[in-house]
């Protein structure tokens, strides 16, 4: 039987459900706050004050948020052509290998405006070619996407603890990463923006790769509603069948997917690479890219949806930060939990309230839900 | 007349704002057969779940026996003694028949002694109303018309008074379907009470003694079935006068279109599901493939429309070969005027979730009136679907309308737009009015007929035999992936029928 249930006005499919679902997390939440006995009004105030606050506070959160952004077109590029890409986390980790090399080579003679495109090519084609096998796999041998893209975070890992103690680390320095970028290497900040509105900030990594996450979000956009390689995209994700049918390649258009969502998992890894610590160091992905599955899942794999998730996760990522700092009572740990149950609620439980909502609009205003919505499976 | 074995009074039922019932009411009297009609989507499978405790009705009360009852779960319907064959077979494909049977009402916790009893009852209810199957065998080595007898073992089993049957003659053969009706009424003389549901109208005329007609979740009629006639129901049914055979002029047969050649085909698991076929399709006839679901049509139509492979065998489109052994591309075929309405237009022919006119571009979307440059040129798209919309009147007429939200017809015109607006040489359709209302398929048959008029050539594959008979200038009957013969629009359904059962086959080979 096909769902039984009216769709709803697109405002509340995605805006009003979606913060409900937040609403509920934040509940939840605030009750693990109280069991460690902390006020959970207050652990609140902390966490959207020290998000967005102050100047400092904002600019950390979209600092955050730009990886996010990267992370979470990419897993929402595979989803929209029916894949299930988990190995943003490797694909980006591995770039940051293409863009280490070319800053290494170009920090001291190239200024960073040429510096900076190399590397988001290099960022780009590392992160495609680390998503190239598993689809290769997938596409010609039927080897699942899920599994092998996981698999590949690891061996990702592996070739970077290779490359960054025995190759990339200068002689005589203890610490597993290269040498720090020179003036080439390091992307402008963003800063001052912010300081426009009146804010004043000390330091803050936010830096031009924002602006890219933002042109990359609309890229997306383009992409998948608007070409003909997303309209492909869409039917082979909905229904391989019918894209059989329409006479679309299998092999093709799940290769050609992987490479994009590989190439947007690799450009997360300018951020903090380029933008921020200037060096390449051990594990300077951190989980970015698992937290692009929650983000492109919030954001229902649509690019503004997408953004205002990755500001989101930024926020809690922020904001969490300043609210372990505060209350000392509540851990990193505890932020943790607060974005799994984010996630819970966002995303694994995504549809426990529509019903209600849709029958509650239903009751309220049948027009808006159109009458001949839902033909029910007749007899 | 006979006490009331169900009665229905004043049932509501809304899906968010979407009435499915609106103040039902329904008497069935006990030892009955009673029909009950309805296009796709008028509400007889709500109304039915409601009764078998699938749904919860918004309002309205039900009584069984005469008792008000509520039934809130299956087991209580059970437990009222009621029973319901379901269009899908809900059995155990790998369980034997009486392990299917005793499912969910086993008496113990060690099934021995609950197969012992089992067995004997069965054996009971075999005899008594003529429904002879082999408790050991195992049910997917079961025809479907054994399969849908054991499913109503298991509503005697546990002593439904009152039998339920959604759409049970969907995948039956004639002979099938006929002795189906004799179990049914040997079950009516025993007492007990069936519902029928059904969309063939030549069914309720055959079997039921009363007929209700239900339209867009309302009641709009109940008459005695020897007081009324097949145009009255049809047009209770649709609300207004349907045409119920298509009116058409003698085929103008030109050259070979299409010619298939020892085709064979496997399956997956590697069993031969067509097996070397041979036809030709000339411009300006419509040629019918009869047969029970099941017997090949389906992948016949697969491999000539360039989506399954073929072993063997060849296929000449306007003389000239079609790949079949490597990927023949869909595409390309479509580009030499192949057009292929498929079976499945859920999961084929549409993406259920695009919007209307992404869909009427599905398959043709490398035609460059649809694109600018590697962008679709979205204007030109609606345009086109703008046009579509009002050529086939599909309804609603909004082309930014999410595909899953038109009724089953609708969605049929939309892939049927699609593929005639192309204007293609040869037009293959797979099963054009599954679950498509009376007032659409009159329209689309009439379609079919235009096509063939204006020299297209035309391959139609059917399970529904009428329409088989009403559209075909000659029809080729397939049976287990052979084609056991041809005849031509006047041969009788009995002799089709028998056809279709592959009788003849195996006298011949007797």
């Amino acid at each position: 039987m096909s769902t039984p249930y009216a769709k709803l006005p697109g405002w509340a499919d995605y805006g009003l459900i979606p913060v409900i679902n937040l609403f509920v997390a934040f509940v939840v939440a605030g009750f693990v706050v109280m069991l460690v006995g902390e006020n959970p009004l207050r652990a609140a105030a902390i966490l959207v004050e020290g998000a967005f606050g102050r100047g400092q506070g904002i600019a950390f959160t979209l600092y955050y948020a730009t990886t996010f952004i990267f992370s979470g077109l990419s897993v929402a590029v595979a989803v929209h052509c029916g894949l299930f890409n988990i190995g943003g986390e490797g694909q980006g980790y591995i770039a940051g290998l293409g863009i280490g090399v070319v800053c290494l080579a170009f920090d001291s003679v190239l200024p960073w405006w040429l510096t900076f495109p190399l590397a988001i090519i290099a960022a780009a084609a590392m992160g495609a070619l680390w998503a190239l096998i598993p689809a290769y796999l997938q596409a010609k041998r039927g080897s699942h996407i899920v599994i092998t893209t996981i698999m590949f975070n690891f061996i990702a890992a592996s070739v970077m603890v290779y490359m960054l103690v025995d190759v990339l680390k200068p002689a005589g320095s203890m610490a597993p990463q290269t040498r720090n970028f020179l003036e080439g290497g390091q992307l402008p900040k963003l800063n001052w923006i912010i300081e426009l509105f009146g804010a004043k900030i000390r330091s803050a990594p936010l830096n031009v790769t924002f602006l890219l996450a933002l042109v990359m979000a609309f890229l997306v956009w383009l992409l998948i509603w608007r070409t003909k390689l997303g309209y492909e995209m869409r039917t082979y994700g909905h229904s391989p069948k019918a894209a059989r049918y329409a006479g679309i390649s299998e092999t093709r258009i799940i290769i050609i997917a992987m490479l994009i969502s590989g190439a947007l998992a690799g450009m997360m890894a300018l951020n903090p690479v380029m933008g921020d610590q200037h060096n390449v160091a051990l594990d300077f992905v951190s989980g970015a890219g698992f937290v692009g599955i929650a983000v492109a899942l919030m954001g229902r794999s649509h690019p503004v949806g997408i953004v205002l998730a990755a500001i989101l996760f930024g926020m809690l990522y922020q904001g969490g930060a300043e609210l372990a700092f505060e209350m000392p009572a509540i851990s990193r740990d505890m932020i943790v939990i607060i974005q799994g149950l984010v996630i819970l609620f966002a995303g694994a439980l995504e549809h426990m309230f529509r019903p209600h909502i849709q029958a509650l609009f239903a009751s309220i205003s049948p027009r808006t839900v159109g009458i001949e919505a839902v033909k029910g499976k007749g007899a | 007349m006979a006490q009331a074995a169900i009665e229905l009074i004043g049932i509501n039922k809304s899906f968010g704002a979407v009435r499915a019932n609106r103040d039902i009411n329904l008497e069935i009297a006990r030892g009955t057969i009673h029909g009950i009609v309805g296009e796709n989507g008028a509400g007889k499978s709500t109304l039915m779940s409601i009764l078998y405790g699938f749904y919860q009705a918004d309002s309205g009360e039900i009584h069984v026996g005469g008792q008000p009852a509520s039934i809130k779960t299956p087991n209580d319907a059970i437990a009222l003694g009621i029973g319901m064959v379901h269009q899908h077979f809900m059995l155990v494909d790998n369980f034997s028949v009486l392990e299917n049977v005793i499912l969910g009402a086993e008496s113990d916790a060690l099934l021995k002694k609950s197969i012992a009893k089992a067995r004997s009852e069965l054996e009971r209810l075999e005899r008594e109303y003529g429904l002879e199957v082999d408790p050991d065998a195992i049910i997917e080595e079961l025809p479907v018309g054994l399969q849908q007898r054991v499913e109503i073992l298991k509503a005697l089993y546990r002593g439904a008074e009152i039998l339920i049957l959604d759409e049970p003659t969907g995948v039956l053969t004639p002979a099938e379907a006929d002795h189906l009706f004799r179990i049914l009424k040997q079950l009516k003389e025993q007492g007990k009470t069936v519902v029928l549901i059904t969309h063939k109208l030549r069914e309720i005329m055959a079997i039921t003694d009363t007929v209700s007609v239900m339209r867009q979740g309302t009641m709009v009629a109940t008459r005695e079935t020897k007081k009324t006639t097949v145009g009255e129901l049809a047009e209770l049914m649709v609300g207004r006068r349907v045409l119920l055979r298509v009116e058409k002029g003698e085929a103008e047969a030109g050259g070979i279109k299409l010619a298939v050649k020892n085709l064979t085909v496997k399956d997956s698991r590697g069993v031969t599901v067509v097996d070397d076929v041979s036809f030709d399709l000339r411009a300006g006839e419509i040629v019918g493939i009869a047969g029970v679901a099941g017997n090949g049509q389906s992948e016949l139509l697969e491999a000539i429309s360039g989506i399954r492979h073929a072993v063997s065998g060849s296929v000449m489109l306007d003389g000239k070969p079609i790949d079949l052994t490597g990927a023949a591309d869909p595409g390309e075929l479509r580009e030499r005027g192949l057009a292929h309405v498929p079976e499945d237009r859920h999961h084929v022919g549409l993406v259920l979730a695009f919007e209307e006119n992404e869909n009427s571009i599905l398959g043709y979307h490398d035609d460059e009136r649809y694109l600018k440059g590697p962008f679709l040129n979205i204007d030109a798209i609606r345009d086109d679907a703008k046009d579509k919309i009002t050529k086939y009147d599909i309804r609603p007429a909004d082309c930014r309308l999410r595909t899953a939200n038109f009724s089953g017809g609708n969605q049929q015109k939309i892939v049927l737009a699609r593929e005639m607006e192309q204007d293609p040489g040869v037009l293959i359709v797979g099963q054009p009015t599954r679950g498509v209302d009376v007032g659409a398929i009159e329209f689309i048959h009439k379609r079919l007929i235009a096509m063939r008029d204006q020299g297209k050539a035309v391959l139609v594959v059917s399970v529904e035999l009428d329409e088989i008979r009403s559209l075909s200038d000659r029809i080729l009957v397939m049976f287990a992936g052979r084609i056991v013969g041809e005849r031509g629009p006047e041969a009788t359904e009995g002799e089709l029928g028998l056809l279709m059962a592959g009788v003849e086959h195996q006298e011949a080979a007797e």
